[in-house]
């Protein structure tokens, strides 16, 4: 199996799995999907243009927004910089190269660069917020947005889903075991107070 | 904890940003025309104000950009926050 | 005796759920609502502490955060906690809690013989008694004081609680759930901005919890629970209480600790987090922290059984107990009258209320005279009795500040006091608030506010009960208006309120004797044993800065951080240098308000959670082989992969030797990588790096060394041209983040003009490096459809192909001098692509290596790796890469080359050392010297220079090592010494190249 991809926490999935609390929280590692770093001057209408007839789908100007088109995903990165997201195996790297060619813009496959864990269910905010610095109240932070920022003390690029809420946590390859670690750590509460468990002594 | 206010991304907590030192201190663009002295104010003087400085700051956990922030290094109060090649608002601000 | 001071049906205290506890290895009973404190209390357990310095008796003195006197150790084992203080303590079942500060018990007390020696405790008294000799200090004051003075113990077994962190964001918040706090919140909360209300205690009401007020006509605590119940039925409102607000920072940044499971029996805690720190960033801040009480400064009042009014109040009206059977009243302002009026309603006789005013004629005191309560005005007490409970005070006549005529002594088991109050200021000075003093009301008030703060309440100095909610209300209004919401006026609200005459300051009460002289002691720091005369003392002896003041004779510095003492002090110290309080001014206030433990300050950022681990697609078959980790920066890398029964040095010099003879395989996927495009790539490449990059043509790669502007090496790596404008920098694995952090700086901020992109692709790639004879060979069976050859694939080239049937990128680099592929996979392969190296290199003898490996092979053929041969005060130049550095171009660091400093002659050189015994390893970090006989200590002047790596080569059978050695290159042959513990080795100034000199190997 040659090609066969073993994600980062292909070796976790299980205690990923185990660490879910029904009705309050679940934790899964995402299968592959392509991940393109784009940059350009979103300002040229060449850029933007081409981008968007080429993937149908405008770039978010707003920072931390997504644009989502029917399952491809751009992520607001920063002023000149988005992430697209698009199924596992996609042209999206040789479409994107051949309609730019020419521009002064960076192309970079960055499909291993970042795993991404589903963190969902109504206790998903609390638990993000244990360790992350943004005010995710659905005041501020809902479907649609995402912003980069930290998970206790690894880099976090967060995507909000839906309003259960279900969040999408992009995090780098080597630090995602320890970011599983941390949010496995933090999910723990749940099950004991459902349990209404208690220490052994 | 500052709360910063990144150009792009809005009001983050300061854990989110580096504080690159004192802001608008451009590169000599002839660096051999400088003695040694002038060379050495532009790598290592910086000022170190009591009141009110101007600092490059990059939301290095965010967005990655630069831009410039003036702040009280007294009271901490940050009173304009503006991109890289923008000039800074003129009133300082009433705190110190 | 089990309750014996209760009153039964009184209080919020459950009469019918009883819980057993033991203090001091006796077992007594409480009641569900009682804190440790009001237990104690209720079975007359008074005495409960020693004090600090002199070890007398001492009882509880208040019912709150500013207790100074009853602190215990809380529980045993694991569980066990020093220096808790009982008024703050939730009794449950089983608790136990012994005094601290009291050997070998609190009735029996060895240290109160320090109080027939009190004359050497005077202030200074650490300074003037201790000070020589030197040797005695060390050997017998410092233990002995530790031993005496002693506070709590720390456990000395882990903390098996869990302690986490919580974020959250709000438009209001309100500190204190008192009655000013509770109208704030309620006004904040029905304009639907985002509200939190932290309170400390367990349940909401603050000070009406402790008095018998109306508020519309109804008692104050069902107006509380009106209130609460609206708070907690908005879903724009959250309620923290046992929440402590410690610490008020920049840009209205609070910290509050939360006790969640601490009324828990320990056996019986649900499995969350003990404590949890809250990191709140608030909108606007409103303070309604209350006010404390302030203690009375006369004769000997410090006897068990003598505490403020306001505690005595509180431990009849909220815990259903009698602090006391007979009780005289010493207070300077009407508010005391409420609590003699509320003791004698709970059945306590009220001997006497003693006031220093000439005409006490409030409401209040007009009561009291009614009820039959004797009151004698312009009136001090002047002395106490009673050894472990006070039997007796002395009142006489009071004539502006002496005392006269006949000595009064009138019986009492309890003497309730009040000096006034205190705003609870600190939250508000800790946000840079500045305050005024109020002379009518004798105290500091809030001034000038520093962030978006509103103060409202005592803590601002109201203390009227209807003035007090119509401000707290306008206060929550005016916060959330600010916040940009709008919330309905609420009417006024009708609430108990007495018409009072004013205070009278009195800071030292008077005795017969001057202060000083006999036996009486009046004390202002109670938790550090600080009397009136010490602080008269140390203004005499010059200590008239309220700041050394404080330093001089501790106080304010206990555990309770002088809540009850600081303003005394400083009114004290005033009046004794003739100047008024606000030109003695405040010490300054600061974090934390009360004690917080390490536990909760740590979080979950303990144990594997302390610090990010980051780890390599490859790590689990890493784990697997048995590999020891080094730690770098971060990351979890081989050093390395020790067979059976093999210890460190004999695993390294099987696989050097792998590498020398056949092939070893390294995971150096932690190398930083970073994907650079644009057509100014190559000028943005030419300014950051010391050499030229014009010249490097598609496929490839080119070593670059940067430099800071200082000159100084700053990082170091592979550079390769991918395409027409695509670059793939590596940098070394410590500095992958500033050194994109650095291209972006400069991209940013001085060249904008340049059209250049970096992306971090660090984590995109795996990186498997194979080195050695045999790594043509075992590359070529793997990548069937590349060429391979010297001249195919040359030295410093890249190559695009299947490894393994994975699309990879090839390096022809080599950092061990042996012939050597780096193979590219994205990590998701890497395993896989590992394994496969592995399996098809058995026949090869393949060899898997560590860190530690690679970092000999590399010294062999001198070459530095930042960081460990550098040291940010090292140029190229220096370290003898001087080819590195181009005279075509300006870039970043170049000019300082020509500094006077950065030119001359006898800087750090990179030599190579040989040490004359082939066995010797010179510890890295070794300083050299020219001198054969030189011992340490020695002068900084014949120090040379030191030793950067150091290792046992398996090739040249012998030790060797780099270093940076003062005009090193010019004394090559010359021998240096390495004066280590016991001995001194000798070692000869070498080149820095140790094996193959002439590269002849990298070709295979």
């Amino acid at each position: 199996m040659a090609d066969a991809k073993r994600s980062p926490l292909a070796f976790m999935t299980s205690a990923l799995a185990e660490a879910e609390v029904p009705d309050a929280v679940a934790l899964r590692e995402l299968s592959p999907r392509t991940q393109i770093d784009l940059r350009g001057e979103v300002a040229d209408p060449a850029f933007a243009g081409t981008v968007e007839s080429a993937l149908r789908l405008t770039l978010p100007r707003t920072p931390n927004r997504v644009a989502d088109a029917g399952g491809l995903l751009a992520l607001w990165l920063g002023p000149d910089e988005w992430l697209l997201v698009g199924p596992e195996a996609s042209d999206l790297e040789a479409r994107l190269r051949s309609a730019l060619s020419g521009q002064h813009v960076a192309i970079t496959d960055v499909s291993a660069n970042r795993t991404v864990l589903e963190l969902g269910g109504p206790k998903a905010r609390e638990i993000l917020n244990k360790g992350c610095p943004l005010d995710l109240d659905p005041r501020v932070f809902g479907p649609g947005q995402c912003a980069q920022s930290i998970l206790a003390r690894a880099q976090l690029l967060l995507h909000q889903r839906d309003i259960e809420p279900t969040y999408h946590l992009y995090v780098r390859g080597s630090f995602a075991f320890y970011a599983a670690s941390w949010l496995i750590d933090a999910m723990k509460e749940y099950r004991f107070a459902k349990r209404g468990g208690r220490r052994e002594r | 904890m500052l709360l910063i206010e990144c150009p792009w991304c809005g009001p983050r907590d300061e854990v989110e940003f580096r504080c690159g030192g004192e802001a608008h201190i451009a590169r000599p663009q002839d660096p051999d025309a400088l003695d040694d002295a002038a060379w050495a104010d532009y790598v290592f003087m910086r000022t170190n104000p009591k009141g009110w400085h101007r600092e490059r700051w990059c939301h290095s956990q965010g967005c990655r950009r630069w831009f410039n922030v003036r702040r009280s290094t007294v009271s901490h109060e940050i009173t304009a926050v503006y991109k890289m090649g923008e000039e800074p608002p003129e009133a300082e601000g009433s705190a110190q | 005796m089990n309750g014996a001071y209760r009153l039964p049906g009184k209080g919020r205290v459950d009469h019918e759920r009883r819980l057993n506890f033991n203090f001091n290895g006796r077992r007594y009973e409480g009641l569900a609502g009682d804190t440790l404190a009001s237990a104690l209390l209720a079975n007359g357990v008074v005495l409960v502490a020693r004090s600090f310095k002199y070890h007398r008796p001492r009882g509880i003195m208040t019912a709150g955060a500013e207790e100074p006197n009853a602190l215990v150790q809380l529980e045993t084992g694991p569980w066990s906690e020093p220096n808790i203080r009982a008024t703050q303590i939730e009794l449950y079942s089983g608790l136990e809690a012994r005094s601290v500060n009291a050997w070998p018990s609190v009735g029996f007390d060895i240290g109160a013989l320090n109080g027939l020696f009190a004359r050497l405790f005077v202030a200074g008294f650490y300074y003037k008694t201790f000070m020589r000799p030197k040797l005695l200090w060390e050997r017998l004051y410092e233990p002995a004081i530790r031993r005496m003075a002693g506070m709590g113990k720390a456990p000395t077994t882990p903390d098996p609680e869990i302690y986490d962190k919580m974020h959250a964001h709000c438009d209001l918040l309100v500190v204190g759930g008192g009655p000013a706090g509770l109208a704030a919140a309620l006004a904040g909360a029905r304009s639907d901005a985002r509200v939190f209300l932290v309170d400390e205690q367990n349940e909401l009401g603050g000070s009406l919890l402790s008095r018998r007020a109306e508020i519309e006509g109804a008692p104050a605590m069902e107006w509380v629970a009106k209130a609460v119940e609206e708070l907690e039925a908005r879903a724009n409102v959250t309620l923290l209480t046992r929440a402590s607000a410690f610490g008020y920072y920049d840009h209205n940044y609070l910290g509050v600790v939360e006790r969640r499971t601490d009324h828990i029996a320990p056996s019986r805690r649900p499995l969350i987090a003990r404590q949890r720190l809250w990191h709140l960033r608030a909108k606007e801040v409103v303070l309604a922290t209350g006010a404390i009480e302030r203690p009375l400064v006369f004769a000997d009042n410090d006897r068990p059984g003598i505490m403020l009014a306001s505690a005595a109040q509180s431990y009849v009206n909220r815990y259903g107990l009698a602090p006391g059977k007979r009780a005289v009243v010493f207070t300077n302002n009407d508010g005391a009258y409420e609590a003699a009026l509320d003791l004698l309603d709970a059945g306590v006789e009220v001997a006497a209320i003693v006031d220093p005013r000439s005409k006490p004629e409030g409401e209040l005191a007009a009561l009291a005279r009614k009820r039959g309560i004797e009151v004698l005005a312009s009136a001090a007490i002047t002395a106490t009795r009673g050894r472990k409970r006070i039997a007796a005070v002395e009142v006489m006549a009071l004539e502006g500040d002496r005392v006269r005529g006949p000595r009064a002594w009138i019986g009492c088991d309890l003497l309730a006091m009040s000096g006034g109050w205190t705003p609870t200021v600190h939250l508000f000075c800790q946000a840079k608030g500045r305050l005024r003093y109020d002379a009518t009301k004798a105290c500091l008030v809030p001034d000038v506010i520093a962030q978006a703060t509103h103060v409202t309440g005592a803590a601002n100095g109201g203390f009227e009960l209807a003035a007090v909610l119509g401000e707290g209300f306008a206060a929550g209004r005016a916060a959330a208006s600010r916040a940009g919401f709008e919330s309905p006026e609420a009417p006024p609200i009708t609430a108990t309120s007495y018409r009072e005459s004013p205070l009278h300051p009195l800071w030292i009460v008077p005795s017969v004797k001057p202060l000083g002289r006999g036996h009486g002691k009046h004390f202002v720091d109670f938790q550090n044993d600080i009397t009136a005369a010490d602080i008269l003392l140390a203004a005499r002896e010059g200590y008239e800065s309220v700041e050394h003041l404080k330093r001089y004779t501790t106080t304010g510095m206990g555990t309770d951080q002088g809540k009850l003492s600081n303003v005394n002090a400083l009114a004290i110290l005033s009046g004794t240098l003739g100047q008024s309080i606000p030109e003695t001014g405040t010490t300054t206030f600061r974090a934390p308000y009360t004690p917080v433990s390490y536990g909760v300050l740590a979080g979950r950022d303990i144990g594997d959670l302390s610090d990010p681990i980051r780890i390599t697609a490859i790590h689990e078959w890493h784990l697997e082989r048995g590999a020891v980790f080094e730690d770098v920066g971060q990351w979890k890398r081989p050093w390395y992969f020790p067979r059976k029964n093999e210890d460190m040095a004999a695993a390294l010099k099987r696989e050097c030797k792998a590498v020398r003879e056949s092939v070893g395989v390294l995971d150096a996927s932690t190398l930083g990588k970073i994907d650079i495009q644009g057509p100014d790539a190559v000028e943005f490449l030419n300014r950051i790096y010391t050499n030229g990059w014009s010249t490097l043509t598609y496929g490839q790669s080119r070593y670059g060394m940067m430099c800071h502007e200082d000159g100084m090496v700053f990082d170091d790596g592979v550079t390769t041209r991918l395409g027409e404008n695509r670059f793939l920098m590596t940098t070394t694995t410590g500095n992958a983040g500033p050194v994109l952090d650095w291209l972006e700086s400069w991209l940013q901020t001085e060249w904008p003009e340049l059209r250049v992109y970096c992306t971090s692709v660090t984590d995109q790639w795996v990186t498997v490096s194979i080195a050695g004879p045999k790594a043509r060979k075992l590359l070529g069976e793997l990548a069937p459809e590349i060429a391979l050859d010297g001249e195919s694939f040359p030295f410093m080239t890249f190559r695009q192909g299947k490894v393994a049937g994975v699309e990879a990128r090839l390096f022809r680099v080599s950092f061990t001098g042996e012939l050597s592929f780096e193979i590219n996979v994205p990590s998701w392969h890497g395993l896989h692509v590992w394994e496969a190296v592995m399996a098809t290199g058995e026949k090869h003898g393949i060899t898997p290596y560590g860190t530690e490996t690679m970092h000999v092979l590399r010294a062999e053929k001198g070459f530095v790796i930042v960081g460990q041969d550098t040291d940010g005060t090292v140029t190229p130049e220096d370290l003898g890469m001087g080819w590195i550095v181009s005279k075509k171009k300006d870039f970043l660091g170049r000019r300082s080359f020509a500094r006077v400093d950065t030119a001359r002659s006898d800087r750090k050189q990179l030599v190579g050392l040989l040490p004359d015994d082939p066995k010797e390893v010179l510890p890295e970090g070794t300083q050299l010297v020219g001198d054969a006989n030189a011992r340490s200590p020695m002068a900084r002047s014949l120090m040379v220079g030191h030793v950067t790596s150091s290792y046992a080569s398996a090739v040249l059978e012998r030790s060797f090592a780099l270093a940076l050695v003062k005009g090193g290159r010019a004394r090559i042959g010359e021998t240096l010494y390495a004066p280590l513990v016991g001995k001194t080795v000798a070692a000869r100034i070498t080149e820095p190249v140790f094996f193959d000199p002439k590269n002849e190997r990298r070709d295979g």
